[in-house]
This record gives structure tokens, sequence and C-alpha cells, in this order.
């Protein structure tokens, strides 16, 4: 069996005569008899080298597609090799938040420059060390635009659907009221909203792109929105908005968004992280860790978690959020895939995805009985009307090419990164082609 | 530890200044700032919003801690010093000279200790 | 230590992406960003060697003894980060089919099978992505349980004052008031509290056991039962469940639902994240439970639940810190039915080994034998040396040792907590207890040392009022 203890069974014993006890069952003489545990069923322990082919085993159970169309929050992007090379060094690794700010500069300065590098995406002031995903980061935001006259928060019905779920989930936990702006050709529907807002809403949070892929007027929501005086809240792709008007420019008060494209795998589903920026305003609402620069007592610039009276250990139960545990090595995997692709490479990825998406989307839409369904601008995702959506994914699949997310029979959500070339494009439509005729 | 002959006191460490009969200024003591530590923020309530006796109606943050302050009498704050929102070092400063709010149309109030039993409370608390 | 944007140089940058192989697009101008966008531009050398600096000025598991009470911080094996790392985990769409990830979702499976036989639960869900989401969660089992039966009134939860501080804050996230009850002199439940406590307006207790002071509630059976019976359930962090799997579980101590830290007890890197916070329940609350969990069929093929009507909903999007739940099902299958029950044994042993070879000279202020953890006092010291627990934990750092808990549980002043691990040797208990014990002689010598302490690390101690005053929190270009 395998195990990590390193004693022997002479050095148990000589800890045991040092403590005065005869054996290890006695420091559990608090443990009620009765309820005293006989048998653990459980397999046996086993050796790495079983463990291992047993692991691996399951992995292979699984379908590793050559190419993705799908994204849906959850996308698939390169990532540079100096993006694991960095984030599996085990100082970092096995490390925990940097309580003692003394021998922590390294995780506390890395948190810093993550902090710089997503207020500098957004366009925003400040940024917290992350929190879990895009969707827990969204809900967190609308709690912090919570007061006792607003309560309400209203959400657009275009953003994705597990994030929507989870601010429900979250509002109904804090007793909130939350209504969801109705949709109107794949974008919110503008005049609704106004009509929504009143003295009563606390937020209104919109994406962008959103779940269709399309690039809303973000601007012209914002404004609506606070002309009725809520705070807006936009949930971005972080690699988009190295392209597009940044949520600083549209006004937003807080952005917040799923960061999992910048150099974090696929994974079934995490761990990701979740990226929230606001205003100077706002910070002192912020949740979870925030580090801050300094000096010590000789002067020497340094970092350390700040602005902790905030948070639950000291506030408990008047605290505004629970968060204890961050991402931290998730921050530190953006990080490193921000600096290895720069500013430059940032747009140039933007790019990428927008051009292949745009001519994917040609492509698809030459083949008779497809269309897209919705006409404004669109980013690396956007929805084809097509018959019977199930038999061109199963077309795909059988060549081991992921399709798009089915929204219903009819529709179908692509996403195409900078991954797909271009004969893999071409490939994926030719099977289309095929399989619709 | 100083204690103001003007003002009358909280067993929970806050001054009162009686501006006339309905109107007061409250703030934390001196006893207070000194225990509490290097304070880093204040969080204020809002001009318009009741208090009622001994309720919580501001907190002060100091590294890693937060205290509620009470309010000694029942009215409606009238004004709240904003300068400590930038400089919440002022409290630790000249505790007496920094006034968190001001409350107005005062109802109720509780009984209030006297600077000479004040500081009997804070000799035995010092102890 | 420069800050990458420091290091950053015009024209510098890293090869990455090919050129466009697609007719190039771009964005209408009233759609396209006009705000400057400092990122670092800096050649892969310089990433790779900053990173290595900043790397040097970071303590982990690695470096050395972590005591750091409450978190328990083991060792990690290194199988599981490279299982973690196979292309057939990692490469997965969350959103794939599910005939095209039943690996996963057998990963999910069995992770749910064997961690509900720990716990003595009977569902679990993995969606929760640390500890105190888990609380959340959990706690909104409970309220959509109240909820279900017509039970408005519950509104309470009771938290002992020495819980962790997610607890009662988690609690308010979900919508309840906190109900806060004095521990007795033993640092345990008083019983008598608590039937004051509970009664109609009860929803639950939420309560960690061993508790924060490292001790073995033996009332436990007599306080869940307390709670039953006023109409409440029982809420079970399992924050210290290391000391105890394998030896007795939640389930069987009357515990409706739990949240487990895998990035504790399963041996998972905490690196500041990401955690993973599982929260197992009895039959009663599996109607509640999140979206996204697993079913097997009788084939044995792997499945979602359909959704219930009277789930919670969602906490995260998508199924949680997966590749987190991939490790921690390593770490089980490694250790297996004897090997769990042998690490709780030894987090118990190696804890009682260091408190014994302490207690003549640090103030314990409860009485052994402890569990996994135990706390010291430094307010004896304080007294007569002007010593605290802050000035040991910094001398600490001097002798490359990461300090104990510091200030928690709040019941306790000037409380150091410290949890051993059972990944520890004797040899670097003894080496620790040593270095314990030449700074206590060192608070008697020379007291002023341990207020100028640390004075070997990178950075001496901070100004963190100055930080808290006027928070800075990004870089000005």
């Amino acid at each position: 069996m395998g195990s990590y203890v390193p004693s022997t069974q002479q050095e148990r014993r000589r800890m045991l005569d040092t403590i005065g006890v005869s054996t290890i069952d006695d420091l559990y003489c608090q443990v009620p008899k009765e309820v005293k545990l006989q048998n653990l069923n459980l397999p046996q322990g086993k050796s790495e080298l079983e463990v291992r082919s047993c692991m691996e085993a399951l992995a292979q159970k699984n379908m590793q597609f050559t190419s993705i169309f799908r994204g849906a929050g959850a996308y698939h992007h390169y990532i540079p090799a100096i993006v694991k090379s960095v984030t599996s060094k085990e100082e970092f690794v096995t490390a925990y938040t940097p309580y003692q700010a003394e021998i922590s500069q390294g995780v506390l300065q890395s948190i810093f420059e993550f902090q710089t590098m997503i207020s500098q995406l957004t366009g925003l002031d400040a940024a917290n060390a992350s929190i879990y995903d895009g969707a827990s980061a969204a809900a967190e935001a609308a709690a912090m635009c919570r007061d006792r006259k607003r309560q309400k928060v209203l959400v657009s019905e275009a953003v994705n659907p597990g994030v929507l779920s989870t601010i429900r989930t979250y509002c109904e936990g804090a007793n909130t009221p939350l209504e969801v702006v109705p949709v109107n050709d794949g974008v919110t529907d503008k005049q609704a909203l106004s009509q929504m807002l009143d003295e009563t809403v606390s937020c209104f949070y919109m994406e962008y792109p959103n779940f269709y892929g399309q690039i809303e007027d973000a601007t012209d929501l914002g404004e609506l929105v606070h002309q009725a005086g809520a705070k807006f809240i936009m949930g971005c792709h972080p690699i988009a908005i190295s392209l597009l008007k940044c949520p600083g420019e549209c006004g937003a008060d807080i952005a917040v968004g799923e960061g999992q494209p910048l150099g974090m795998p696929l994974a079934f589903g995490g761990p990701y992280l979740g990226f929230m920026t606001c205003t100077q305003a706002m910070v002192r609402r912020l949740p979870g860790r925030i580090v801050g620069e300094t000096v010590d007592l000789q002067g020497k610039r340094a970092y350390v978690l700040t602005l902790q009276a905030r948070e639950q250990h000291i506030r408990r139960e008047k605290a505004s959020s629970n968060v204890c545990s961050n991402q931290a090595l998730c921050a530190m995997t953006a990080s490193v895939y921000m600096a290895a692709m720069g500013s430059a490479g940032m747009r140039q990825t933007a790019k990428l995805c927008m051009s292949k998406a745009s001519y994917a989307a040609g492509e698809l839409c030459s083949i008779p009985g497809i269309s897209q369904k919705f006409k404004g601008p669109y980013f690396n995702e956007f929805v084809t009307r097509c018959p019977s959506s199930q038999n061109i994914l199963c077309a795909l699949e059988e060549k081991g090419i992921l399709g798009g997310l089915p929204l219903d029979e009819e529709s179908i959500l692509w996403c195409v990164t900078e991954m797909n070339s271009k004969k893999q494009i071409d490939q994926m439509v030719e099977i289309v082609r095929e399989a619709v005729k | 530890m100083t204690v103001n002959s003007e003002m009358l006191y909280t067993k929970s460490h806050e001054w009162i200044k009686l501006m006339d009969d309905t109107t007061a200024r409250v703030g934390l003591t001196d006893f207070a700032q000194a225990s509490l530590g290097d304070l880093v923020f204040v969080n204020l309530p809002e001009v318009g919003d009741p208090v009622a006796v001994e309720e919580s109606f501001a907190d002060v943050e100091s590294v890693k801690a937060v205290s509620d302050v009470y309010s000694p009498v029942t009215g409606t704050i009238s004004a709240v010093n904003e300068e400590l929102l930038d400089a919440p070092e002022k409290i630790n400063a000249e505790p007496y000279e920094a006034w968190l709010v001001e409350i107005s149309d005062i109802t109720d109030r509780e009984d209030l200790l006297t600077p000479k039993e004040y500081e009997e409370l804070c000799e035995t608390e010092g102890e | 230590m420069k800050l990458i944007f420091e290091r950053s140089q015009e024209g510098r940058g890293c090869s990455i992406l090919p050129a466009c192989d697609v007719p190039e697009v771009d964005c209408s101008p009233e759609i396209s960003r006009k705000a400057p966008l400092h990122l670092p531009q800096i050649a892969e050398v310089d990433i790779s060697r900053h990173y290595t600096e900043l790397m040097k000025q970071t303590h982990g598991v690695n470096d050395g003894f972590y005591p750091l009470g409450s978190c328990t911080m083991k060792y990690n094996p290194k199988i599981n980060e490279e299982i973690a790392a196979l292309p057939g985990f990692s490469k997965i769409h969350p959103l794939q089919p599910s005939h095209t990830a039943q690996g996963c979702l057998e990963v999910l499976g069995l992770a749910e099978k064997y961690l509900c036989e720990i716990t003595g639960m009977d569902h679990m869900t993995f969606q929760p992505a640390a500890g105190a989401h888990g609380e959340f969660t959990g706690l909104l089992l409970i309220k959509a349980y109240h909820k279900s039966r017509g039970d408005t009134a519950r509104t309470k939860i009771i938290v002992p004052d020495s819980a962790h501080g997610t607890n009662p804050a988690s609690a308010v996230m979900a919508g309840f008031t906190v109900v806060n009850i004095p521990s007795g002199e033993d640092g345990c439940v008083d019983l008598e509290k608590l039937r004051q406590a509970v009664g109609e307006d009860t929803a639950g207790l939420m309560l960690t056991n061993p508790n924060t002071v490292g001790i073995f509630d033996k009332n436990i059976l007599e306080i869940t039962k307390t709670v039953h019976d006023a109409g409440g359930l029982n809420y079970y962090d399992g924050a210290n469940l290391n000391a105890v799997m394998g030896v007795v579980r939640p389930g069987d101590m009357g515990f409706d639902v739990v949240h487990l830290n895998l990035h504790k007890t399963f041996s998972t890197p905490h690196g500041g994240g990401p955690g993973s916070g599982p929260v197992g329940c009895k039959e009663l609350l599996s109607a509640f439970l999140p979206s996204g969990h697993v079913s097997c069929e009788e084939d044995g093929t792997y499945g979602f639940d359909a959704p219930s009507p009277r789930s919670i909903g969602s906490v995260k999007n998508f199924y949680g810190n997966f590749l987190v739940v991939v490790k921690a099902l390593t770490y089980i299958l490694t250790l297996g039915r004897e090997g769990i029950k042998e690490a709780a044994q030894n987090a118990v042993l190696n804890a009682n080994y260091l408190m014994a070879r302490l207690s003549d000279l640090y103030d314990m202020p409860y009485a052994g034998p402890c569990m996994h953890e135990f706390v010291m006092s430094l307010e004896p010291l304080k007294k007569e040396k002007g010593v605290t627990a802050m000035d040991i934990a910094k001398a600490l750092l001097d002798h490359g040792i990461h300090p104990p808990t510091m200030y928690f549980p709040l019941i306790v002043h000037e409380a150091l907590m410290a949890e051993p691990t059972e990944t520890e040797s004797i040899d670097t208990l003894d080496g620790a207890a040593q270095t314990f014990r030449e700074i206590y002689q060192q608070a008697l010598d020379n007291p002023q040392s341990l207020h100028d302490a640390p004075v070997s690390t990178p950075v001496r101690r901070l100004d963190e009022v100055g930080a808290a005053r006027n928070p800075k929190p990004t870089y000005s270009f």
C-alpha cells in the first residue's frame, strides 16, 4: 500500500513514549466508542505504478478531439511552453495564502503583477487577487453593488446559462431579487432594460461578447444603467477586450470574467480563474484577497495582503463575502500568459480568433440551408441556423472533431480560435456540407 | 490617556458632545483609539439614516481588526465627518476633535457617564 | 526586485503564434479599443528568470516545515500532478457529449463513492471550488430543505465562537442570521448554552470536530441530537477531517451535510488555490444538490442526473475544479483503506509529540491529548517579557519554518496554532521543537531581538498600516 508517512514503527513507538501513552488509539480517547469506525470500505492501497496505470486507464476512456469548435464558456487556446514551466515550480505550487509576507514576496509580487495586468486589460483602476471562476466572480460582483435602498439585480438573458444560474443561486441565498432582461435578435433588449431599471435596481450584468458571440453596444447599455443610478457590471472575454473597446471605455463600474482563456487548459471545466476589477470608488467592496504595495521597516519596496478588515477572518458574519482560498496559481498562469503574449500577442490572438470565426461562418453559411442567426458583430463565436444539428455534430464526431454546442434542434453555437487552422476549418465545413445533403 | 471634561461618555468608549437639546456629535475616546491601534478606515452611515440607542451605526478598521461604534442616542444622522474617510489617522491623533457623526432629532439617550465616571471606568479596564 | 513591467522593453517579446491563414478581419472603429494596454514586452529568457527570482522568495511545503494550523499543509505527492496533467484529462472540454467523457465522469463517480464512504454521506457534489464555497453550498441545501417542508421560520444558524471566520460569513451569504454561542472552559461546545440557543427558529448548527483548539468534542452525539431534536440540521466543517478520517465519520456522528477541503485533507496543493470544496449530504438533502451531479447506469456508463427542479442551482460554472478531484482520487487510491486511517493517526501522533516536546515551556491552554493540531498561548510571555505571538512567529521565519497560524482561534489570547501533519518525520519535529525552545529562551534573554525579527528574510517587517490607509493595488505606469 502507498503511504506518505515517513516515520518508522520504532520511531512511532518512541513518540508514544514521549507523549506518555501506550497506543495511538489512546490519543482518540475522546471519540465515543459506539461511533468508532471498524472498517473503511475502500479498495486496498496501491503502489505508485499501479495507481498510475489505473488513472491512465481512466484518462484513456475520454475522447480527445483533434479539432475543437466548441466554446460556450470554456475556450481552446494555445498555451505557451513558458506558462507550464513557470507554474509548475514547486515553491509556487505548494505555498498557501501569503499570510507571512516576509517569506512570501514572490507570490505577493506575482499577484500584484496579476492585479496590474488585469486592470490594464479591463481599463479599470483596481483588481483583486482572483476568485473561483467567471461565474462566481459575476455573482460576487452583483453582491458588491447591493445596498439598503437598492437590492434588485438585473441580468441580461444573453449571458452564459451557467453564469446566470450561479448569479441566481447567490441572489436566492442572500434573499436578493433578480430579474432577467429579455434578449432580442441575440442581444439585450434595450427597451426592456430601460423599463426595468428603477430606483430599486442595484446593478445590471451583461456579457461582452455575449453567450451568442454577439458584441453588444456596452457603452449604450451602461449609460442607461447609470442614468437610473445603478451600477454597470460587464463580464468579458479577456482576449477579446485587448481588441474591443474595453470595460473602462464602456463606462463599467465592475468588470469580471472567466480567465481560463489566459493559459488554462479546458480540464473538463476546472480549475479556472475568475477575475474582478473595479473603479477606485468600489475597491473596499471587492471580495477576497488584495495585494498592495508598501515598504518594509528599512524602506524597501514590498508587497502585502491588504484591506484585510473587509474579509471573513476578521469581519466574520459582517463580511460581504466568505471567500478565503483564492486561485493564486491560476492567476499566476494568466500573468505568465499575458507576459509571454504581450499587448501585441494578445491583439494578434484576438484578431486570429475574429478572422477565423468570420471565415468559418462565411464558409458554413455557403452551405444551402445554413445561415447565421444574428446579424450583429461577433468575436470568436456565432450561431448558425441549420437543419438537424444532431446529424451534423455526429458526423463531425466520427471524424474526431468536436462541433459547436447545440442550442436546440436547429441552431448551433460555434467557436473558432487561433487553434483552428484554415485546413481544419475547411475540413469541418466539408463534413457539415456532406451531413446536411 | 486623556478624558475631555466637556463631553459625556458611554461604557463602550464613545464620547458624545451635546450641541443643543436634540443634536449631538459622537466620536471615539482616546482610550478607544489607543486600544484599537492605528486605524486605517472608517465606515460611516449616510445622512438621513436612523440610529438607535446601543445600536451600531459605524465601524472602524485597524489592520487586523474591525470594531463597531455604538450610538448613545436615538435620532437621525444629520452629518458625517467625511474628512475621516481619507484620513482615519485623525482619530488616533486627535480623538476628541475627530467626530464621526452628528445626530439630530434625538428622542432617547442611554445613561451617559460623566468625565469622572468614565475616567474610573478606563482605570478599571486598563488594569 | 524589479517588477515584470520594469523589465519591459519596447519591441521585445516572444514569438508564439503563426501568421493568419484566412482573410484578416478587423473590428470597426466604433467598437475597437483605444485605451492603451500596458502588458510587458519581454523576451522568454527574462520571463523565465523573473519568475525564478520570485520563486526564490516564496516558501512552500517543499521548502520546509509548514505547521500552519487549520490549513493541513501536508506534502503534495508528485504523482498527483503528473496524473492531472495527462492530456486525457486536461484536454477534455466540459461540454463534450457524455459518451466522449466517460473517463472524467468515472473520476467524479469514483471520488464521490470513496469520499462518501470516508465521510458517511450518501451523495456528493464537486461543484464548490473551495472550503468556504462548500460551506455556502451546504447551507443552501439546509435552507432548501426547510423551505421544501414549509418550515420557513428556521432562519438561524448556530456557530460556536471558536469557529472559522468563513462559517458565520457563509451563513449570512446563505441568508441566515448567525447565533454565536460561547465555548466552554475546555474549548468545546457548552451543552447548556446550546440547549438554550436551539428552538423553532434553528435551521442548523455549523461545527468542526475536532474543533479549532484541536480537541475532539466528546459530547458530539449529544450535540447533534440536541439540534436534531429541535428540528435543525447539523453541518460538518471538514477543515479538520485529517485528524479523524478512517477513525470516525461525520455521518455517524449525526451530521447531515459536510464539506471537505481536498486541498487540505486529500493532499492536493494549496498553491493559494485552486482548492476544491466538495459537499456531501445525507439522502434527505440529495434532491437539492447543485446541477451537474454524476450518476452511473446499471451497464456501467456514466452520465449526469436530470436537473432536479428542487436543486439550488449552480454555485459556479460546470462541475467544479475537476483536475483537483483527479489529484485527490489518485491520493485515495494510493492510500487505500489502511493508508487513510494511518495518515490520520500519524497526524494526531505528530501533533501530540510536538506538543509534548514544548509543553514544559509554552503555555498550552487546553490539556492533551490533542488531535491533529494544538494551540499555544503566548499570553504569559507577553505579560512577562512583552514578547507576542507575532514576535515568535517572525522569529521562526529566520529559522526557515513557516509559523503556526497566529491569533486564531479568537477565544485564545496570543494564540499560535500548530498543525504538523502526518508527512513530517520525527527528525523534522525534533528540529522544530529545538527551534521553538531556543526562541523561547531568546525571548527571556533578549526580547528586543524578537521584536526586530525577521532579519534574514528578503524583506523585514512591513508597513501594513500604510498599505491599508493608502491602498496601492496596481503598478503606476
